[in-house]
């Protein structure tokens, strides 16, 4: 592991992203001629990810969230669009993978799912330097790796397994087996969500912790608003394969433009800023992904007839709403309440 | 006078295991009068489940309790199986976490909701199928959904086809355990309205159990927060989430920030430590090692609820000692060992509505 890093700058964090996404889709299920039904998983995405950023990307189960971050590891080839790993292409296949694999780690959901119960922590963190034939001394890798994901003194956890630990210690090894590799990247898929109330703040600061003292990247994939409020430079929050609204963090949480932003905001049982608004049912299956925008059957804004006042329920029903880029200002994919998707339209919004 | 509808005095519940019983419940006394709506909050492992599972006397075999749980004045612990059996269901009914294991996935939903009706009460096979189909808008599913497969439903339905069946014999009391962990949060939101909404019009006595006390200061009038088999604190839902008297339940209320709220961006909020051990609890109060406000009396202190403001009691040497003061400047334990809280919130360019 190398020495600490200066944690970049603001300014400095405008420069090239480390990853980038250009209008990726993902579809599953097209039987050859393409006839039987098309589930349209993640459906035209841009995101980019900013040397020592913490982005989350938020959404409900279904809403494609997972799929993204498997794309973006490599996991699922995209049907179109690219994954750009610091400006090239991350390549396909197994071979061509691999460099960006150690430079792009993941960190899953359900650490007692993802360590090998019969592997003792020692070699749950090494195994993925053996697998990248990563050189030098192993042994003070590991111990390394394990003193920075807060598991001290590391020693103590060598010969460990992972049923005598407890949740929160778990995550610790799956992030350290995650961090022996020096990774620039994280994506970490849900990382509290399996944890005790009390845990998840200790994890939560050692992800922070990270990205201070090795300026590391995170795309942190979540369905939960305060893990944003709680982490996240910038959030994008995600419905039916595509991203809604996005922008800084307390600009989205504080003043949510997408009516679907709102409602999931408004539930939050720790957000007192806005009307209860319980949306009814659940979203639509990808397979058939409504006409216009995407959300207006369920919109509320749409349903009140606020979007009728404003003049533009027809192009709620009927147009399509353009794809946000995946750029620093706040926007929302709504006719309604985003000045430049209402004005110009387009297949695209954002500088 | 009326019968209080559950009365649960000095619980204790203990499992087999080879090196001796370990204690899950540890004298808890909780009452619950009709309409009532309690949440019971805490971690994994603090014997939140198992006082649920107690109340109704679903433990394994070789558990052992003791104390008394009084349903409608009727000890469940000391009834003979024939009546048990009856008041399961029909005085009151359970609804577990993960909808999608409790339900059998080879069977229709309405046919398993019939199967809850013809325990209790002998209909024919037309009645039973209008009283599922009631049951079922009841719950906010349109009838036809009787016909469905669980696998045909997503989350938030199957965990409305439980609440259905768990109403399929009008209970007056039904625990909650879990009943939105697995689900989003929008489901979440609707279950929980219909929780509330449900204790509102059928006059439900409401047992909610889950670890995010967020939930239950939204949805119950009252929460006790257990740690460690014990109750530390009891009150008024709001009061006990917005100013805790117990240094655990801050923790656990800091655990979920208020978005909005500057102290908590860039700033998680966590607990060291780890839950304790039941096979080896620490001594006195039993969350000395991990209390951020702890002092030399912890360690041997024997443990009651004393008053903590009105309607409220709490477990700590300082509401005791008249220094809840001490409680509310407690500054959340430094998260990690080497991970200083974060140096001050970054600028915002709005201020938080209060």
């Amino acid at each position: 592991m190398t020495a600490t890093q200066p944690a970049p700058t603001p300014s400095a964090a405008a420069q090239e992203p480390i990853l980038e996404v250009r209008d990726l889709h993902v579809h599953f299920g097209a039987r050859r001629g393409g006839r039987g039904p098309v589930a349209r998983a993640v459906d035209g995405v841009d995101l980019q990810v900013q040397p020592g950023e913490i982005v989350a990307l938020a959404g409900e189960s279904g809403c494609g969230k997972t799929s993204l971050a498997r794309a973006i590891l490599g996991l699922v080839e995209p049907t179109s669009g690219e994954v750009l790993y610091r400006g090239k292409p991350i390549g396909r296949g197994t071979a061509a993978l691999k460099p960006y694999r150690r430079e792009v780690q993941l960190v899953l959901q359900d650490p007692t799912g993802a360590l090998n119960p019969r592997q003792s922590v020692y070699e749950s963190v090494a195994e993925g330097l053996r697998i990248h034939g990563v050189k030098g001394d192993e042994e003070a890798l590991v111990e390394e790796a394990l003193a920075r994901s807060g598991l001290r003194p590391p020693r103590r956890f060598f010969l460990a397994y992972p049923h005598e630990l407890s949740g929160g210690q778990r995550q610790r090894v799956v992030i350290a087996g995650a961090l022996a590799l020096e990774p620039s990247m994280l994506v970490a898929d849900e990382p509290v969500s399996s944890l005790d109330a009390s845990v998840r703040g200790e994890i939560l600061a050692l992800l922070l912790g990270l990205v201070r003292d090795l300026g590391l990247s995170i795309l942190v994939v979540t369905h939960d608003l305060g893990l944003a409020w709680n982490i996240a430079d910038r959030l994008a929050v995600m419905y039916l394969g595509r991203i809604v609204e996005q922008g800084p963090t307390e600009a989205v949480l504080a003043a949510p433009r997408h009516p679907y932003t709102r409602a999931l905001l408004s539930v939050v049982p720790e957000v007192h800023h806005l009307e209860h608004q319980i949306l009814a049912g659940e979203p639509p299956d990808p397979t058939r992904v409504p006409g216009g925008c995407r959300f207006h059957p369920r919109c509320p804004a749409l349903a009140s007839g606020e979007a009728a006042q404003a003049g533009v329920d027809d192009r709620c029903r009927n147009e399509q709403v353009p794809i946000l880029r995946g750029v620093a200002e706040h926007h929302a994919a709504c006719f309604l309440t985003d000045e430049s998707v209402k004005k110009e339209g387009g297949s695209r919004v954002g500088t | 006078m009326t019968v209080v509808l559950l009365e649960v005095r000095d619980l204790t519940v203990s499992y087999p295991a080879r090196e001796g019983a370990v204690p899950a419940v540890r004298g808890v006394d909780l009452t619950l009068e009709p309409g009532d709506t309690l949440g019971l909050a805490g971690e994994s492992g603090c014997g939140k489940s198992t006082m649920a599972a107690a109340v109704l006397r679903l433990l394994p075999p070789g558990t052992r309790t003791t104390g008394s749980v009084l349903l409608e004045g009727e000890d469940v612990l000391a009834m003979r199986p024939g009546r048990l059996r009856a008041v399961r269901w029909t005085e009151a009914a359970i609804v577990f976490q993960g909808a999608m294991h409790a339900l059998n996935p080879v069977r229709r939903v309405g046919d398993q909701i019939a199967e809850a009706i013809r325990l209790h009460d002998k209909v024919t096979d037309k009645q039973a199928a209008t009283r599922v189909g009631e049951l079922l808008e009841q719950v906010g599913l349109p009838a036809r959904r009787a016909a469905s497969y669980p696998h045909e439903l997503s989350g938030g339905q199957r965990q409305r086809v439980m609440i259905a069946m768990a109403l399929a014999c009008s209970p007056r009391l039904l625990i909650a355990d879990e009943p939105t962990t697995a689900l989003d949060v929008m489901v979440q939101a609707q279950v929980l309205a219909l929780l509330e909404e449900l204790g509102r019009e059928l006059g439900l006595a409401l047992l909610l159990i889950t670890h995010d006390l967020s939930v239950l200061a939204a949805t119950c009038e009252r929460i006790a927060v257990m740690y460690a088999g014990r109750i530390v604190e009891e009150g008024p839902a709001a009061a006990v989430f917005d100013a805790p008297a117990h240094p655990y339940t801050k923790a656990l209320a800091e655990a979920f920030p208020t978005i909005g709220d500057r102290a908590s961006r860039r700033n998680p909020h966590g607990l060291g430590g780890d839950p304790p051990d039941p096979r080896d609890l620490p001594s006195g109060c039993e969350f000395h090692p991990r209390c951020p406000v702890s002092v030399a009396a912890c360690p041997t202190l024997d443990l009651e609820l004393w008053p903590a403001g009105e309607g409220r009691r709490a477990a700590c040497v300082h509401v005791r000692d008249g220094n809840l003061e001490l409680v509310r400047q407690a500054t959340p334990v430094p998260v990690g060992e080497d991970a200083p809280a974060h140096p001050g919130a970054a600028p915002l360019d709005w201020e938080p509505t209060p």
